[in-house]
C-alpha cells in the first residue's frame, strides 16, 4: 500500500526506473555529444535546455512519482515555478529599467 | 499533551496527503527557489560580462568527462535510492521483516555520492593546483558557488541517507510505513539534488 492507500506494482514501478535510468544516460551522451558540435550560443543553449528538460522530467515524473501525484503538490509546484521564472527573468527586468536613465 | 507530529502515516482529509510528503514539497519548492536566484545570477553575470571576459565554453576551465562520469554516478544513486524504497514497500506487500535489499540499494546510493564528491575533490583539486578559485574570475565564482552549495546538499543527502541505513533503520520493525514514508521523502530530496546537477552540468561545462 502507498501512503495514499492505493496498491503499488512495484515490479512495473522497477521496470520503468531501470528504463527512465538508461534514457538519462543515453540523454547524457548526447548532450555531450551536442557539445563537440559546437553551434552558433543560440541554438547550443536551446538543444542543451531541450535536453536538461527532457532529463529533469523524466527524474521527477518518475522516480519522484509526480506522474501519480495529488493535487496540492501540483499547486505548490505551480506557485514555485511562477516565482522560478520571476526570479530569472529579474535581470531583464532590471536591464530593461530607463526610469531616469536620460536625467 | 501529545508532542508527536500528526498524519506521519495516514492521510489528512484536506490535504489528501501526509505531512511528510507535503512538508518535503514544500521544502523542496524553497530549494528551487535558492538555486532560481544563483542560475537568474549566472544569466545575468554572463550576459552582462565585457566581451572576451566570459569564457568561450565551461571546458576552457572545467573537466567535461570527469563531470560526465559524475553524472552518470548521480543519474545511478537516483536509481539505486528508488529502488532503496521500492524493496521496502515489496517487502511490506510481502510481509517480510528483511531489510538486506533495501540495505544493499541504500548503502549504494551513500557510496555513490562519496563517490561523486570524491571526483569532485579531484576536479577542485586540480584548480587549485592551477591557481583557479572563486577570486580568478567571474566565471569561476559562480562555478564555484554554485558547485559547492550543490556539493552541501550531495553531504546533506548522504547524512540523512546514513541515519536511514543504520540507526533510523529500527523504526522499520515498529513503524515499517512510517519509515517507508520517511526513506520516500529523502529520496524526494536526493533526486532534487540529482535535478540540479542535470542543469548544473550542461550549463556550467558545456555552455
Amino acid at each position: 500500500m502507498s501512503a495514499h492507500g492505493e496498491h503499488i506494482d512495484v515490479d512495473k514501478h522497477v521496470r520503468t526506473y531501470v528504463l527512465v535510468f538508461v534514457t538519462l544516460l543515453a540523454l547524457t551522451l548526447i548532450t555531450v555529444a551536442i557539445s563537440y558540435l559546437h553551434l552558433p550560443l543560440l541554438p547550443a543553449v536551446a538543444l542543451a535546455l531541450v535536453v536538461a528538460l527532457t532529463k529533469g522530467s523524466l527524474v521527477a515524473c518518475y522516480f519522484m512519482h509526480l506522474i501519480s501525484e495529488r493535487k496540492l503538490i501540483f499547486l505548490v509546484l505551480a506557485f514555485t515555478v511562477f516565482f522560478f521564472f520571476f526570479v530569472l527573468l529579474g535581470p531583464w527586468l532590471t536591464e530593461a529599467n530607463q526610469v531616469g536613465a536620460g536625467l | 499533551m501529545s508532542t508527536a507530529i500528526p498524519y506521519t502515516v495516514e492521510v489528512r482529509q484536506d490535504t489528501g496527503l501526509n505531512n511528510v510528503k507535503l512538508g518535503i514539497w514544500l521544502f523542496l519548492a524553497s530549494e528551487v527557489m535558492l538555486f532560481g536566484a544563483l542560475f537568474a545570477s549566472y544569466i545575468l553575470l554572463r550576459v552582462g560580462a565585457p566581451p572576451g571576459t566570459w569564457p568561450i565554453h565551461g571546458a576552457v576551465y572545467l573537466n567535461v568527462p570527469l563531470a560526465t562520469i559524475n553524472t552518470a554516478v548521480l543519474i545511478t544513486s537516483s536509481v539505486t535510492m528508488v529502488m532503496a524504497w521500492a524493496s521496502l514497500v515489496r517487502a511490506r506487500q510481502a510481509g517480510s521483516e528483511s531489510l538486506g535489499k533495501y540495505r544493499l540499494f541504500m548503502g549504494a546510493t551513500v557510496a555513490l555520492g562519496f563517490v561523486f564528491l570524491v571526483i569532485k575533490y579531484f576536479e577542485y583539486s586540480a584548480k587549485f593546483h592551477h591557481h583557479l578559485g572563486p577570486h580568478t574570475n567571474t566565471f569561476l565564482a559562480i562555478y564555484f558557488t554554485l558547485t559547492g552549495l550543490h556539493g552541501l546538499h550531495v553531504i546533506g543527502g548522504m547524512a540523512v541517507n546514513s541515519y536511514l541505513l543504520f540507526p533510523g533503520s529500527k523504526m522499520w520493525r515498529t513503524a515499517p510505513q512510517q519509515f517507508i514514508n520517511r526513506v520516500e521523502a529523502a529520496g524526494l530530496f536526493w533526486h532534487f539534488v540529482d535535478l540540479v546537477w542535470i542543469f548544473l552540468f550542461p550549463v556550467l561545462y558545456l555552455l
